[in-house]
């Protein structure tokens, strides 16, 4: 799974979705892949809005990257730094957790990550 | 004899069924619809999506400007997903998505509420839906309609409309094996009552090959 991916995912525990301590899923022993993926720039400016950033950082730090700036760049200022773009572009889509687990800071709860595929099926006790 | 509940139901004549059935089952699933198609196209280029129960995921790379994320309650479906198309997917469940709420910036969801076995469910998955887009962000939804008069399962209006639905798989040197799937065959008018009923407003809908869709959004746009 994409790094970009993990923006969008939270707990699958109904109880934790008013916990903001259930966002970002926290990435424990993770194995991480590198994809070689043709660059599209309007791809990175335009999911921009779409994007946590403070969630990216954390989760960006959590993984060994580089510190992101604190604030998200605008679409002009992306669309200025190439470098940035290319920053983001291998952060977001061509890095790639393929093993590891996914752990939710409110509930505990662990979701395992195996060829590359996240599993969020709940035990009985937690749906 | 006791009834057993709406989910242990699903688990046998939904879940089970399809990770037995998956690659037989995907074999057969390769065409996109045209209405589906085009609803993806007309995306903008770096938007962002999910395809809920997305199966064998050949919705995945049909605009491949899209960040599109496929789930489905299958593993097995889930592991060709990626496998075949490179799929961005997780396993998890319709009632029970994995994702941060008004995060993107559209939904499809085909051929998956009609297999929840009570209408609270339905409209529950319904109400999931909508709760993952964006202000303004659209949910198309495909159920298969009771109304399908011409194809040859042959089941019209005043059928029943909660029905098992057999899947014969054929393997060579085998005998043939039947899996009987869990249908709610959708009525003209039902999947736009349900969308409503959800807290969603609908934009557009219609009938496409035997099936009811919708397009909807949720409320406080």
């Amino acid at each position: 799974m994409k790094v970009l991916s993990l923006n969008f995912l939270t707990c699958a525990v109904k109880a934790c979705k008013s916990s903001s301590d259930s966002y970002p899923l926290h990435p424990q022993d993770a194995e991480l892949v590198q994809d070689e993926i043709e660059l599209n720039p309007d791809m990175l400016i335009n999911v921009l809005p779409r994007l946590d950033w403070t969630a990216l950082r954390t989760t960006s730090s959590e993984l060994g990257f580089p510190a992101l700036p604190e604030q998200a760049p605008t679409a002009e200022e992306l669309q200025a730094d190439e470098k940035m773009i290319r920053d983001l572009h291998h952060l977001l889509l061509e890095t790639q957790i393929s093993e590891g687990k996914l752990v939710c800071a409110n509930c505990g709860h662990q979701y395992a990550v195996k060829e590359g595929i996240a599993n969020f099926l709940l035990p009985s006790h937690l749906v | 004899m006791e009834q057993p509940s709406a989910e242990a139901y699903e688990a046998t004549h939904v879940h089970s069924v399809y990770n037995a059935i998956a690659p037989h089952f995907s074999s057969t699933r390769h065409k996109p619809w045209p209405l589906i198609s085009s609803f993806l196209t007309a995306q903008p280029p770096g938007a962002t999506g999910l395809d809920v129960g997305c199966g064998n995921g050949k919705y995945l790379p049909v605009n491949p400007t899209l960040h599109i994320f496929g789930s489905d309650r299958s593993e097995n479906l889930v592991q060709l997903a990626r496998a075949e198309r490179n799929g961005e997917v997780v396993v998890a469940d319709a009632l029970s998505l994995p994702y941060r709420e008004c995060s993107v910036d559209f939904v499809i969801c085909v051929a998956v509420i009609h297999h929840l076995s009570t209408r609270e469910r339905r409209q529950e998955a319904i109400q999931a839906l909508l709760r993952c887009v964006r202000a303004g962000g659209k949910v198309l939804v495909y159920a298969w309609a009771l109304e399908q008069g011409t194809s040859r399962r042959g089941w019209d209006e005043g059928s029943e409309q909660d029905t098992l639905v057999p899947w014969v798989m054929r393997s060579k040197g085998k005998p043939d094996a039947t899996y009987q799937r869990y249908y709610h065959l959708y009525r003209e008018g039902e999947l736009e009552e349900d969308v409503v009923a959800a807290g969603g407003i609908i934009l557009e809908s219609g009938y496409e090959k035997d099936n009811w869709w919708v397009v909807c959004s949720s409320k406080e746009t």
